[in-house]
């Protein structure tokens, strides 16, 4: 995981993936609603995602996520526990 | 019953993404010039590879075509296809989205499917495991996917498949999409084919059955038919794509036909996985079965693009099995092999040579067989050596085969005036 979380980094990572602009992905919008992203690129964004942060997120916890900032939430609490540890 | 039900299929729009050009005026220039599209791979290293060279796809930009996403989760080779439609929809003035959805239907064939893809899934499983597999794996690997892609981006809702034949793959598409505006099935066809296998797999494939060229060090001068120091294909890649209508139907729009795809035979050699059959057997009864359905003399026929890959066996059963066909006016056509410049380009091999033949006839010039220097005494027709030729033709015929001993012969014919 980077020892600094920068939302940039997240909303270029799935700008790439979804092919759409950095500056779409912003905290209030959806994947699923605001940036069409359908089963198949929710996938792809977990390995991304995963792959990055070195964090495990499973299907379901991103399923329950609404908005991007309940991820940008979930990736701030994995860092905090990693510099707790 | 006439088989065709009254109805002929005309021609009238082309697309093109391969290695000697991104468009129709591209492509032909290259061709009338003998302008070889082989080079080195650059797509992989190929240190230990006894072929080291393909004729690549060059400035391509899938995102003149599609948007980023589609462009990122689409197979190479369903790239090169949605590019290659639009643009023969473009030049034939056709927009299926105006249209009834069952009136324009689509066939993308293709050999192989999406290889590339394939092996970098298989990369990730192997390395990372199971969880890294794209999940976008499947659609971009199977082979019907650039039927089903081109469908959805030009809303062409008409019959939509792939036929896998190999190297005879678009031969086998164009002629059964001819079939199906025969038929009533629809009223226009976007019809051809795609492929994208310069991969370090089918590459390292291929050199193991020794059916491609080794050499290296001279490119351009590799793929070389009819030749007596030929030494096996050349590795292409693209996608050429044809819109093929009802010519009444065509009319009625005031679309400008550039040739009538006059008939269409496909047979089997029933002799080996990739062998010929010696004495072209099998494509003897293609070709005498797309002149009858085309009505055509076999005398009528001015120009012949051969499969011509330029392997030892293939030139030689190809030339028997036109003479046999022909006669002595074996002897008085042309014939080319325009692999010669453009290479193999498998699954659109067939929609490339069919194209070379209606531009043959369109402008009255035959594309030569370049690299031919010394030509091989079994192989004793007049290839158009090395320079275009002009010549008026009415008729032309191009031939496809593939491994599995799949052949398809289409007739192009120019089109009387409108």
């Amino acid at each position: 995981m980077p020892d600094k979380l920068e939302f940039r980094e997240l909303q270029e990572l799935a700008a790439e993936i979804l092919g759409v602009e950095p500056e779409r992905v912003q905290m209030n919008v959806s994947f699923q609603r605001d940036l069409a992203a359908d089963s198949l690129d929710l996938v792809e964004l977990i390995a991304a995602i995963e792959d990055k942060y070195e964090v495990e997120l499973p299907e379901e916890e991103l399923e329950k996520m609404k908005v991007i900032s309940d991820l940008w939430q979930f990736l701030e609490q994995k860092h905090a526990q990693r510099l707790e540890a | 019953m006439n088989p065709n039900n009254g109805r002929r299929v005309a021609v009238t729009g082309l697309g093109f993404v391969t290695p000697i050009g991104n468009d129709l005026e591209t492509v032909w220039s290259n061709l009338v010039e003998g302008v070889s599209g082989v080079g080195p791979i650059t797509y992989f290293d190929t240190a230990t590879y006894s072929c080291k060279i393909a004729a690549q796809v060059k400035g391509f930009d899938p995102e003149l075509y599609m948007d980023r996403k589609t462009a990122r989760h689409i197979g190479r080779y369903c790239q090169f296809a949605l590019a290659a439609s639009r643009q023969a929809l473009d030049q034939a003035g056709l927009d299926p989205a105006q249209l009834d959805p069952d009136d324009v239907g689509v066939i993308v064939s293709s050999g192989i499917g999406g290889m590339e893809e394939i092996e970098k899934s298989h990369t990730a499983l192997m390395q990372r495991g199971v969880r890294r597999i794209s999940p976008f794996t499947v659609p971009m690997m199977i082979a019907d996917m650039g039927a089903g892609i081109v469908a959805m981006h030009t809303k062409a809702g008409g019959p939509n498949f792939a036929i896998a034949s190999a190297c005879a793959s678009s031969g086998h598409a164009l002629g059964e999409a001819a079939e199906i505006i025969k038929r009533g099935d629809a009223r226009a066809m976007l019809a051809g084919g795609a492929e994208a296998t310069i991969t370090p797999l089918t590459m390292g494939a291929f050199c193991q059955i020794k059916a491609v060229s080794e050499r290296n060090d001279e490119p351009e001068k590799a793929c070389r038919p009819f030749d007596v120091d030929r030494d096996g294909f050349v590795m292409g890649e693209g996608s050429v794509m044809f819109v093929l209508e009802d010519l009444e139907f065509a009319r009625r729009r005031g679309a400008r036909v550039l040739a009538e795809l006059a008939g269409y035979g496909a047979s089997a050699d029933m002799h080996h996985f990739t062998a010929p059959h010696p004495e072209g057997a099998g494509a003897i009864r293609a070709m005498r079965k797309a002149l009858t359905r085309a009505g055509v003399q076999p005398e009528e026929v001015g120009y012949i693009n051969a499969h011509g890959t330029s392997t030892k066996l293939g030139d030689v059963a190809e030339t028997k099995a036109i003479k046999e066909v022909f006669g002595e006016h074996a002897h008085q056509l042309a014939v080319s092999s325009t692999k010669s410049v453009h290479a193999h380009l498998l699954g659109a091999a067939g929609a490339m040579e069919a194209a070379a033949c209606v531009l043959a006839i369109q402008r009255g010039m035959l594309p030569p067989t370049i690299n031919l220097d010394r030509q091989d005494p079994d192989c004793d027709l007049d290839y158009v050596p090395n320079h275009a030729r002009p010549a008026e033709v009415g008729v032309a015929i191009s031939n496809s085969f593939g491994f599995g001993g799949h052949n398809a012969t289409v007739v192009i014919r120019k089109p009387e005036a409108n």
